[in-house]
């Protein structure tokens, strides 16, 4: 896994609540074998008419916007437990989700491919929201080590909560496996003496 | 100390915690699909970590699967590379799988309780959010991403923050025409889609008492719909009568053992959760979603509510309803009676007696979708499939189908599906579908009629 510490990078602002995986990856691409290639396809059904034809007004074919950061409405990445939502968006170019409320399978996804969930409040994120539509070139400033985010040249800034093993994760860019495999014995432990 | 059943399980299967972080999670089956596990198998193999407990994973093959000739080869080429890693994945690693064909082949959610997997007390995990299903058994289960998968495969553990705990009681007598689904879906219309996330969430009360364990399931399945990560109910003689001499349920001795341990496991009468709803019955009435989420529901004979929100009319616009209207009388061309909600035998038997004697409407295009082999068979046994095919109702064969659309099961652009699934998301059923979500008997009546019409006054 990737390593992060810390981003500055403009926003995209995706000014929809309740983003479900079946947008960020629609279920017809699942058939993949491999973690490649999703970013092609993220927001397929959004970013493309049924003709193949681009959507020229959905945010993310907007060319005043740019950046590694995507500001997103409430309930973000609600619905399936696709893993493949998570790579989608790491895959398009993405590193960091800002949401004032993420749906928890996908908030693990997220962590254990590098992705930064940011869960502010919702009057910060409409101001923010507010902010990144009217002005794209907005720069925003996420730093894990502190779990602050903020507008750049501005004293727009909340702190973000992440579980305190998640970060080191993060930082390091360990994964859960190495954990529970240097944990074997323990569990072997556990299995002969299970009281169920 | 008092604790939840959802504590007494949890806490039975913690190996270790990590100061001031997650725990160490004990799980004790794990089911797998061909959509969810090659990635994760793959990860296992580029680093070189065996599977730990091939004997705790049972895998199917379900969301990818095509509903008709079975018997032949699959037409799509990457569906059927999907399935074909999945048949190798499995006897590389000595995985028992129930291939497409088999008689124990299913949807995950049903075929596993079937089966007798799926046992009061246990942590179950899978590669799919409505592995909540299970939790109508007092079992912890939930669903995970691939890289859990992997974890899973690697340790037969995860690590995990307890989420915090919550109850929804219903209690009362169920009016005429009011079937599990409608509870759900009430409950969501009621409590929102993220309103549980973060949570557990235990349901009680007569009504979930009084329910089948087909009820149970479709109610403990759509826990993940109001964002909590599973839901759960106590076990009782009805489960224990469900679990009774299944394949693999425990026999003799053994189960009455088992039986004398779950019945320790519902929740304590002092015990406190972090946060409690609870419902009168009498109030619960057929319901039917509007939107593009599993909380935009209404009883069906309320009309749709203003409200400003753009997303909220940004859903209305996708499904082309407007504001302040109802939805009987709408002529609707499509009916799904399918998904791991609701293709369980209970669901086909509603429908059949509705049926029976009826015709379906000629603008009607009904699918019944069985959940698993076993049910497919039972259908045929029990005469339902004569009922079916007299009205002009489609049997197929077991699958996902198109719950998810994954397959060839679609329902065409800007068409309206009443449908016994899950979710009503953009393009869930195909790309520009529009789903109504609904009961078995209400999407019956919807077939029959051609329209959807206010079952409740009908029924009285």
């Amino acid at each position: 896994m990737e390593k992060f510490t810390t981003l500055q990078s403009r926003a995209i602002p995706l000014h929809i609540e309740n983003v479900d995986t079946d947008q960020i990856i629609p279920a017809r691409f699942l058939k993949a074998t491999d973690r490649e290639g999703f970013g092609n396809n993220v927001f397929r059904d959004w970013r493309y008419h049924k003709d193949g034809t681009i959507n020229t007004d959905f945010v993310l074919n907007d060319s005043k916007y740019s950046g590694s950061i995507l500001v997103a409405g409430d309930n973000f990445g609600c619905g399936s437990s696709r893993e493949h939502a998570a790579w989608a968006i790491t895959d398009f170019g993405f590193k960091v989700v800002v949401s004032s409320f993420f749906a928890d399978i996908f908030k693990g996804n997220a962590l254990n491919n590098g992705l930064l969930p940011v869960q502010v409040s919702p009057a910060f994120l409409s101001d923010l929201m507010q902010r990144v539509v009217s002005n794209p070139e907005t720069e925003l400033v996420v730093d894990l080590e502190k779990q602050t985010i903020s507008v750049k040249d501005s004293e727009l800034s909340e702190n973000f909560e992440i579980d305190a093993y998640k970060k080191t994760c993060m930082i390091n860019g360990y994964d859960d496996i190495d954990y529970l495999i240097n944990n074997k014995e323990q569990i072997e432990a556990f299995e002969a003496q299970k009281i169920y | 100390m008092s604790k939840t059943l959802f504590d007494k399980v949890w806490d039975s299967h913690v190996v270790s915690t990590i100061e001031n972080g997650p725990q160490i999670l004990y799980i004790d089956k794990h089911l797998i699909h061909e959509v969810t596990s090659p990635q994760a198998f793959n990860e296992l193999e580029d680093r070189g970590i065996p599977v730990f407990r091939s004997n705790q994973i049972v895998a199917t093959a379900d969301h990818n699967t095509p509903t008709l000739n079975q018997d032949q080869p699959i037409k799509d080429e990457l569906s059927r590379k999907q399935l074909e890693q999945l048949s190798e994945n499995c006897k590389k690693n000595n995985i028992t799988l129930y291939e497409l064909g088999h008689k124990y082949n299913g949807i995950v959610h049903v075929m596993a309780p079937e089966l007798g997997v799926t046992q009061p007390g246990l942590t179950m995990v899978c590669g799919d959010s409505h592995t909540s299903t299970h939790g109508a058994f007092g079992a912890i289960a939930f669903g995970i991403g691939t890289s859990q998968v992997a974890q899973v495969f690697a340790s037969q553990c995860l690590l995990l923050t307890k989420p915090k705990s919550l109850r929804v009681t219903v209690n009362g007598k169920l009016k005429n025409g009011v079937l599990p689904k409608d509870v759900i879906l009430y409950i969501i219309s009621k409590l929102g889609t993220n309103s549980g996330t973060g949570y557990f969430c235990e349901y009680a009360g007569n009504v979930f008492e009084d329910m089948s364990m087909e009820g149970r399931m479709t109610v403990c399945n759509m826990s993940i719909e109001m964002g909590a990560r599973g839901g759960m109910i106590a076990p009782d003689e009805t489960t224990f009568e469900y679990v009774k001499g299944r394949e693999f349920a425990p026999k003799g001795e053994a189960f009455d053992k088992k039986v004398a341990y779950w019945k320790t496991l519902p929740t304590d009468s002092d015990a406190k959760f972090d946060k409690e709803y609870s419902f009168d019955a009498e109030d619960i009435a057929p319901m039917i979603t509007y939107g593009t989420n599993p909380g935009m529901g209404i009883k069906i004979s309320e009309t749709i509510p203003v409200d400003e929100n753009p997303s909220f009319k940004k859903s209305l616009a996708y499904m082309n309803f407007e504001a302040g209207e109802s939805l009987i009388n709408k002529p609707i061309n499509f009916v799904f009676i399918g998904s791991c909600t609701n293709s369980r035998i209970e669901d086909f038997r509603v429908a059949a007696n509705y049926i029976k004697g009826k015709k379906k409407a000629a603008n009607v295009t009904a699918w019944l979708v069985p959940g698993s082999k076993q049910v497919e068979t039972q259908i045929i046994e029990e005469g339902l499939k004569s009922i079916f095919d007299d009205a002009g109702f489609e049997l197929r064969q077991p699958g996902c189908s198109a719950c998810l659309a994954m397959n060839d099961d679609k329902i065409p652009q800007g068409e309206y599906c009443v449908s016994t699934s899950n979710r009503n998301f953009e393009g869930r059923q195909g790309q520009g579908s529009r789903t109504i979500l609904a009961s078995p008997l209400v999407a019956a009546a919807t077939a029959v009629e051609g329209k959807i019409i206010d079952i409740s006054r009908q029924l009285n």
